[in-house]
Order: structure tokens, then sequence, then C-alpha cells
């Protein structure tokens, strides 16, 4: 690691303070019955980097994601966005405040076209609330949030499909889409949720770019996955969960040989994958 | 056997004021269930709750229009009172809490309990006359070519029954045509993708409801102005039931699909109707085979299966896209 590196210097250490942290979450908490699910005692992400947060299945990270989105309560505990406290706000407050999430499973809006997939994602739009919607006046929003959605839909590939309905792409341009509509909300951090799960190599390597483009566009992308050599090759940083605590975190290089996330996640068969 | 009349008496019906009192009350629910996804089984409790709030408004010595302002408020607080405990849940819950309420309400109206109000199951009359008033055409005089004539009166409501299914209809072409609808659209394809898009999908979807009950509370009040009576008998559970086969027939989610469903519904069943009571009557065979109250049963069941051949043929209904129709929800 250079040390123009935005991480370096940082002890890889589960819980380490970061410089400049975008996003801080404490003591926080949520269990299903009697399963803890997600226990983090303190984690603070680094602006402006990609952070992958990994982990076997069952670790939390969905949940965990689940919890700083606000699409679930936690039991205990609070995290910050830029400071201000996310506790008791509602998911589409968070979104609008600028974390955007997308979903394991891909949620294109399918009997939606392309851009109307993209243009409702845009933020502050008059024309959206019922008395705007009424009196109109909201034409000249929706021209530029057009223009930019069309911008958008170039860069991931996808501006020749803009009038077809969204359930007619195929599965890696759902995931495109995703992605493309999250950042029509213009959010300052992007969280997503294994964006890589089945997709062929191909689309992977064009998703890679994409999140890199995203972090040398000025945002904070976090991102859950599995396999350890996509998160190497990407990674300014890496968070390991198991059984719902951050055992350890660290850049990617040096985690790839902590004996703790060794043992606990990637076991034996990741030695021989690697070599 | 008199085909004419057959078909005069099904047009008659399908162009009459109780093809557009549905036509209107299928407009709200199209924008409840077709573009808000949201399942209201309960849409004639709208009905009930808008025609009762006009009659015991005037009942109760306020004018006509004081009591048409009465039933539409009624009714969109109602859609906001269903809403509010279920539209965080998930869909089902607002599926059995309508269909609930909507009996209840009913049953509430026809009870000697509610007899100071409402009448119990005699209900309200003759609380219409300042409508019947205005009317510019003589009430009796017949308007109309050949055998195809209505009364002035009929014609009165007639007119102002189709104008108001009108006005709506470009009501919620402005509004499904304006990001607001968009966004209803999207809460409809999925909810949660929405709220991650920031969109306070509880608020749209108590806005579409209370939204949707106040057109089915106009269409209601427009029925009990036809017939200058409200009884809570009326507001059975499958009138809400007709309302979906006229939503899903016209095309659920198309702006004209409601009239179109509605009039199409109509004509079909008023036709097949005329049609076995005129061959009951005057064809011999026929009228060995059955007696008149069973021809009644027979229309039914045609209507089932004229209505089973069009979705079989036209799933997405009249208006609906077949391409849209063919998307599998992902």
């Amino acid at each position: 690691m250079n040390a123009d590196h935005p991480m370096y210097g940082i002890a890889a250490e589960p819980g380490v303070r970061k410089p400049d942290p975008v996003l801080v979450a404490n003591a926080l908490q949520r269990s299903f019955g009697g399963l803890t699910a997600v226990d983090v005692k303190h984690l603070e992400i680094q602006r402006h980097t990609v952070t992958s947060l990994i982990g076997p299945n069952g670790a939390g990270k969905t949940t965990l994601f689940n919890l700083l989105t606000g699409f679930d309560t936690p039991d205990f505990g609070e995290w910050h966005l830029n400071g201000g406290a996310l506790v008791g706000i509602a998911a589409f407050q968070v979104a609008r405040r600028g974390m955007v999430r997308t979903f394991q499973l891909t949620r294109s809006l399918a009997r939606l076209t392309v851009m109307e997939n993209m243009l409702v994602a845009a933020k502050d739009n008059k024309g959206e609330d019922l008395w705007g919607a009424l009196t109109g006046g909201w034409r000249a929003t929706e021209d530029a949030n057009e223009v930019r959605a069309n911008e958008l839909l170039e860069r991931f590939g996808l501006d020749h499909m803009s009038d077809e309905f969204a359930g007619g792409l195929s599965g890696g341009q759902r995931k495109l889409l995703e992605m493309a509509r999250a950042l029509m909300m213009e959010p300052e951090v992007v969280m997503l949720d294994e964006p890589m799960a089945g997709v062929n190599p191909a689309l992977t390597q064009s998703l890679l770019q994409h999140i890199t483009g995203l972090r040398d566009a000025g945002k904070t992308v976090i991102f859950v996955e599995h396999d350890m050599d996509v998160v190497q090759e990407i990674s300014d940083w890496v968070v390991v969960m198991a059984e719902g605590r951050v055992i350890a975190e660290g850049p990617p290089e040096v985690i790839a040989k902590n004996r703790a996330v060794i043992d606990a996640y990637l076991g034996e068969h990741h030695g021989e994958a690697a070599s | 056997m008199d085909w004419g009349s057959v078909f005069i008496d099904g047009i008659l019906a399908t162009i009459g004021p109780v093809t557009a009192a549905y036509a209107i009350s299928a407009i709200g629910l199209n924008l409840q269930f077709g573009y808000a996804g949201l399942l209201n089984f309960g849409h004639v409790a709208f009905m009930l709750v808008g025609a009762y709030g006009m009659a015991i408004t005037v009942d109760f010595g306020g004018p006509l229009w004081l009591g048409v302002i009465v039933g539409v408020i009624v009714a969109a607080f109602l859609g906001f009172l269903l809403g509010l405990p279920t539209l965080r849940l998930r869909a089902d819950y607002l599926a059995i809490t309508t269909i609930a309420a909507a009996e209840v309400i009913r049953l509430v109206a026809r009870s000697s309990w509610a007899e100071p109000l409402t009448n119990g199951v005699f209900g309200i009359q003759g609380f219409a006359d300042s409508f019947f008033s205005i009317n510019p055409f003589p009430p009796a005089e017949l308007y109309g070519i050949g055998s195809l004539v209505v009364t002035g009166r009929k014609l009165w409501v007639m007119i102002v029954g189709w104008t108001i299914a009108a006005l709506l209809t470009l009501l919620i072409r402005r509004l499904i045509n304006s990001p607001w609808g968009r966004v209803l659209k999207a809460i409809r394809e999925d909810e949660d993708a929405t709220t991650s898009l920031g969109k306070n999908v509880f608020a749209y979807k108590l806005q579409a409801l209370m939204i949707g009950g106040a057109i089915g509370g106009i269409a209601g009040m427009l029925l009990a102005i036809e017939q200058q009576n409200v009884t809570p008998d009326a507001y059975l559970p499958q009138v809400t039931f007709i309302l979906y086969v006229i939503v899903i027939l016209g095309g659920a989610g198309t702006i004209l699909g409601p009239i179109v469903g509605a009039v199409v519904f109509q004509f079909l069943f008023f036709t097949i109707d005329a049609l076995m009571v005129n061959t009951q009557a005057n064809i011999d065979w026929v009228g060995d085979l059955l007696t008149p109250a069973a021809a009644g049963q027979v229309k039914l069941v045609l209507v089932g299966i004229g209505m089973m051949v069009l979705m079989v043929f036209r799933p997405q209904g009249i208006l609906g896209s077949r391409e849209e129709a063919l998307i599998d929800e992902r």
C-alpha cells in the first residue's frame, strides 16, 4: 500500500478509528429469537473508499445492511451518517440523506420501462406529491432528470433499452439498471448487497469497473461479497464478519493472510484456490 | 323471439346511470388495485359510507350539496382509517381488513342500534329532491330514437353520471401520467425497492386508498340519487367482486379500463338477461326446459362463461397491453 493511499497507516484491527469516517456504528445489536444476527461493537467506514464486507453465509452481513439503511430496527445501538444520527429514521429518509442500497435479489420495477425506473429514483421532483401532480409545473425537472438518466444509462450500456420494460431485461442488465438507478439519487454512500451474485465472469469485470468508477467519482461504496479474489482486486478496505461480529478488518492483502479470517471463513479451501 | 328488444334492453341498461356509477366506482378501485397494487376487497363499503353520508346529512336537514361533500369526506376518511393500521403490513392484511370492515359497516348500518341515524333495514329515501328539481328535462317526457328511449328523469341522472365519470377519468389520467403516478406504479411493482429510492411508500398507499375510496363514495352517492333510496342490503360483498370483474375485464392499470369494463360487463349481463327472458317466454322447448327463475340462474352461468373465455384469450383485459401482462414478477 502506497503512502498516498487513503487507508495508509491504519491498523488492521476490528473497530479501528478512521481519519474521515462517513458512517459510524456503535454497539449495534439485532437478534432474532435466541440468535444474535448482528453484534457490532464499533465500525467506521472511511469516506471515498471501496469497503467490502465479507463473511460466511449467516454472518449477518445483509442484516447489518438492513439495520444501517433503516430496513430493519436494531435492538440496541446507534449509527451516524456524516455525524447525523440515523436511529429511528425511516428507510426512505435514510435513502434521501444520501445512503442508497441495492438488494441481493435484483429489484427491477418490472412493469416500468428502464427510463421510468431511472426517473422514479430522482430526488426532489415536485410532481411526486399529490398537489404538484395536479397543478403541474414539474416538466422542467423531469426533462433535466431525463438528460441525467440518459447519461447514466449510456455509462452502463443500457441506453438502447430505455423504452423496454425492465422486466424484459436479462439478469445482468437488471443488476446494471439497479446500480444506475441508485446513482440517479446522487447518493453519497452506495451499499451494494452481493452485486456479483449470479453474474457471468464478463459482466463481473464490468461491474467491478463500475464500482471503482463510483469511488473515483467521489462516492463511498460498501459492498457485500463472498469471493475473496474479487474483493482483493478492488477493495481499499475489507471488513470480515462471522456470527454477527466483526472479527477482522484491514487492507485486502492483510486480510487474505489473517489467520482468524482463514480459520473462520475461508478455510483450507481458499488456500488451494488462491495458489 | 324479438331480437330487437333484446338488444334495446341491453343497450338501455348499458348507457344507464347504474353503469355510470359502476364505472365511477371501478375508476376508484382501479387507482387502488390497478396502479398502486392495493388489494381492497371492501370497495363497496366506500360506496355505502358515501351514500349514507349524503343521505343522513340531508335527512338531518342539510342541503344536498353539503351531503355530497360529507359523503366524499367520510369515504376518504374510511380509507384513512382502514389504511392507517394495515398499509405498513403485508398486502394481505389490507385485503382481510377491508373485506371484514365492509361487512361490519353494512351490518352496523342495518342494525336497530343505528336506526336513529340510518333507519335500519328500511334505509333512507327521498333525499335527492333538490337534484331532480334542477333537472332541465321534463321528467316524464321520453328522449331517444325509435324504441331506444329514456325518461327525462333518467336522462338527467345519466348525463350527470357520465360527466362525472369523464371528469374523474381525466383526473386519474393527470395523476397517473405525473411523477406521482409513476411512484404509485413503482410501489405496485416492488415496495422495498421503491422505499430504497427514498419514497414514502406508506404515504403514497394511503393517498391512493383515500382517493380511490372517495371516488367509490361518489359512485355510491350517484346510485343512491338515481334510486332516491339507500338501504344497507344494496351494498353486499358481491358488488366489490363485480367491480373487480369490471376492472380486470377493462384492463387493470389502464386509464379507460374501468369505463370500457363497466360498459362491456353491463351490456353482456343485461343482453344475456333479456335474451334468457325472451327465449324462455317465446321459444317453446326453452320454456319447457326452464322456469323463469331457472332462466335467471342460467344467465349468471353464461355471464361467468363469457368472462372466463375473455380471460383465457385476453388475460390483460380489453385495454391492457399483452407485453405487460406477460412480464413475470421477479
